[in-house]
């Protein structure tokens, strides 16, 4: 595969531009866009870039046609990703589906924005629900929640590999402060750090001569009776639960004695590990937990931290009303752990909000 | 070095975000940790343009804070969008030429300083500059990095100019040392209003 | 000589608007404020506009307004005239809202001959989000998603809107292309095209060439430029269909 980073590059760069170098690395092959703030410089990086590694890129017409041209894409054996935010991630939620049902590889950048409609151009928690379980599936997809520029890059390495490699639609769910802040982060490509790409192959355009080498493949992703959906879907589902424990990921802190849990994802995170270490100092036992897939869910890597802190509450914060803490309430029914709430919709969480909250629950 | 946040304002235009994005660079070129987020709304040109920088040796959590270290108002409506920022540690910053009335100036800091920055960069060098010399203030005022790494990062983001204009680079970097020494002397002196 | 005034249509409040300094925006704003004044129809009129730089003026008119999703401004004025038929239903747009992610409604309403009057700014990029390529952006030209400039062999040429929308309405549609370096002429189209409505004859649609220095990286001059020799020499202006009587063309 190509190399696109040469040595090790410690860089200073925009979560975007990060985002598009690691797509670089990754050797993805063509990028579908349409414009939409915060994630406008990921297509304005690439567009550059591409002729020089020999890529594609178009700028459709809207983001229906950007997903549905990755669908396309990845339909005849390309690495095709897109990214957009906010209204283009609900109307990408039609394609996002097709790639549901039919197991298609895409890979999707979110840069969250707040909601609901067209809500602000700058940050928000908010497209959790429809990230996860947009559209109208079941959510058979893989969430990577990312929270810092290094992560952006490492985890799009990873995302194009989990979507090749079990064939389900993956989302690298960003937001608008990590895709417009600028940090250090360590470039490279997959082969010098041991990582193989995996490599993509075509479900249709399959070469060879119909009739005599092999049939027509016919793709389809509807069915005439019920059963046959039944069956169909009842087998991604088994399939998707025995990949989970590959897949799934998480980050956990102070778990092992504590009175309280911080439980955030994404850039929240950040601030969570600061407030737990800031109350820590002053004596209150605060454990941290952040799932890294919301989708594949760590809920037994979750319910073993709380089963072995004894902590009595658990406070969920995110710049969200509830959507994670819908998430989580789900995958851990039965819990008797209280559950406190700090919901920021759209605005960005710091750890003296944190610290405040926690003192007001204990 | 502990972490300090850095809150610049100033109208749309002025040169805000390249400071901030010159100085973040410079940090991170001394193996500091360094995040450097802008604010944006929705037009365009025009408005408040506010630049958030945090410093420190160890990685930094939330890109965004309530209360900086240090905020440097650039013009007067810079001062009415930054009061919130200036807590009871805060150096509060602006420029001597701003008509702003004592109850305009925030309520909490530990020190309001007031620069000469603009009547400078307008007599004795060129209103182009005025941003550099805000650039020196910073690192005056906080040590935040070294002066040479500010004239290193300074020379990567605008050396292609200064290749057709020498004395541009002359320039620059005066305005950076006058930022620098104007900052100092304030602090020592204690300039202006005290809360 | 006569001191120019402020549109009684206009709303004081949310001015001075927010356009940037050379937008066109505001001169195609002054021309429609005219013509509101001049018909009087501000208590009838609804105003509907886009996301992008359209969206700046959301509040602009002392009229009632809606701003809607990216694209969706003609389906939603569509809804209010069918409902409401009295109503004076106007969407403003950019090249973006129309011709790319709206254009199946443009072209669906078009085609019903919807008795609506949208106004279409052309300045040949997506400008608020930062300068992409637009459909309406000419061959060669450099923008942040065609950096090494448009190849037409590779996006296609640029979108001729007010042409196909000519061509799928009946008769009774107006149709023009006006640009903001002919304000007269410019006030006339949008005139004729609401009177077209207010007449109950059909589809009414303007697009207007209009300038981005701040995208197009231009100064004054190079702006005027733009749009004097290139645009308008890509874009024809003038009345491509009215139900008025013989046009410019």
């Amino acid at each position: 595969m190509q190399k696109v980073i040469g040595e090790s590059k410690k860089s200073f760069m925009t979560g975007n531009e990060a985002a598009a170098w690691a797509c670089l690395a990754a050797g993805a092959d063509i990028m579908f866009g349409y414009p939409i703030t915060p994630q406008n410089e990921i297509m304005h990086y690439w567009t550059r870039m591409a002729p020089k590694y020999g890529k594609g890129f178009l700028q459709t017409e809207d983001e229906l046609s950007a997903g549905f041209t990755v669908c396309g894409g990845v339909q005849s054996g390309k690495k095709a990703f897109t990214a957009t935010a906010g209204p283009g991630n609900v109307l990408m939620q039609e394609p996002f589906g097709m790639a549901e049902a039919m197991r298609l590889p895409l890979l999707a950048i979110i840069q969250q924005r707040g909601g609901p409609s067209s809500g602000t151009v700058v940050y928000s928690q908010q497209e959790v629900a429809l990230t996860t379980y947009g559209g109208n599936g079941e959510g058979h997809r893989i969430v990577y929640s990312t929270s810092t520029h290094q992560e952006i890059f490492d985890y799009i390495i990873k995302g194009f590999n989990s979507a090749w490699k079990y064939r389900f639609p993956v989302f690298i769910l960003g937001d608008g402060y990590q895709a417009k802040m600028r940090e250090p982060l360590e470039m490279y490509d997959p082969e010098s750090r041991g990582i193989e790409m995996v490599k993509s192959y075509p479900l249709i355009g399959l070469g060879g001569k119909i009739g005599q080498d092999r049939g027509p493949s016919h793709l389809c992703n509807i069915y005439s009776l019920e059963e046959e959906l039944y069956e169909v879907i009842t087998k991604v589902q088994a399939e998707y639960e025995a990949i989970m424990p590959q897949i799934t990921e998480y980050e956990e802190k102070q778990c092992d004695d504590a009175d309280i849990i911080l439980l955030t994802h994404g850039v929240v995170s950040r601030a969570a590990d600061d407030a737990m270490k800031a109350l820590r100092a002053q004596g209150i036992k605060a454990g941290y937990f952040r799932p890294i897939t919301l989708r594949p869910f760590p809920q037994k890597e979750l319910r073993a931290a709380i089963a072995k802190s004894g902590a009595k509450k658990m406070l969920i914060a995110e710049s969200a009303i509830g959507q994670f803490d819908r998430l989580v309430k789900q995958e851990i029914y039965g819990e008797t752990i209280k559950i406190e709430n700090l919901f920021m919709p759209g605005v960005g969480i710091i750890e003296s909000d944190l610290i405040d909250k926690v003192k007001s629950v204990l | 070095m502990s972490l300090i946040r850095i809150a610049l304002a100033g109208e749309g235009g002025q040169g805000v975000q390249s400071v901030a994005e010159i100085l973040a660079e410079a940090a991170y070129n001394e193996n500091q940790q360094a995040i450097y987020i802008p604010n944006f709304g929705l037009e365009q040109r025009g408005g408040v343009s506010i630049a958030f920088l945090q410093f420190s040796d160890n990685r930094i959590g939330a890109p965004k804070f309530q209360k900086a270290d240090i905020v440097i108002a650039l013009s007067e409506r810079a001062v009415a969008r930054t009061l919130s920022y200036s807590g009871q540690d805060t150096l509060y910053v602006y420029d001597s030429s701003f008509k702003v009335e004592q109850e305009e100036l925030p309520r909490e800091a530990k020190q309001i300083i007031a620069l000469p920055a603009i009547d400078t960069a307008n007599n004795e060098l060129h209103p182009r500059v005025f941003n550099i010399i805000i650039m020196g203030a910073v690192i005056g005022l906080s040590n935040v990095v070294r002066f040479d790494s500010a004239k290193e990062a300074l020379e990567h983001k605008l050396g292609h100019k200064f290749e057709k204009d020498p004395k541009l680079r002359e320039l620059n970097f005066k305005a950076l040392e006058i930022g620098r020494e104007m900052a100092e002397k304030s602090l020592k002196e204690g300039a202006a209003s005290n809360v | 000589m006569a001191v120019p005034t402020i549109p009684q249509s206009w709303y004081l409040p949310s001015k001075p608007h927010k356009f940037c300094p050379g937008c066109g925006h505001g001169i195609v704003l002054k021309a429609l404020g005219e013509v509101i004044d001049e018909l009087e129809i501000q208590d009838q009129f609804i105003f509907g506009c886009d996301i992008g730089c359209s969206l700046l003026s959301w509040n602009f008119f002392a009229c009632d307004s809606t701003q809607t999703h990216h694209g969706r401004t003609t389906p939603v004025m569509v809804g209010i005239k069918r409902s409401r038929p009295e109503l004076i239903c106007l969407g403003y747009m950019g090249d973006g809202g129309g011709y790319s992610i709206g254009s199946q409604h443009l072209l669906n309403s078009a085609v019903r001959n919807e008795k609506v009057t949208l106004i279409l700014v052309n300045n040949t990029n997506y400008g608020m989000t930062g300068g992409q390529m637009a459909p309406t952006t000419l061959p060669g030209q450099k923008t942040e998603t065609s950096p090494y400039g448009r190849d037409p062999l590779a996006t296609g040429y640029p979108t001729m809107g007010p042409e196909f929308i000519a061509e799928v309405t009946p008769d009774s549609a107006y149709v023009a292309r006006g640009t903001v370096s002919k304000y007269k002429q410019l006030k006339k189209y949008i005139r004729s095209a609401i009177r077209n409505q207010m007449e109950g004859n059909g589809f009414s649609f303007v697009e207007v060439l209009s300038t981005c220095p701040t995208n197009w990286r231009t100064n004054a001059h190079q702006t005027w430029n733009f749009l004097e020799d290139e645009m308008e020499k890509y874009f024809p202006v003038g009345e491509l269909k009215t139900p008025f009587g013989k046009g410019e063309r």
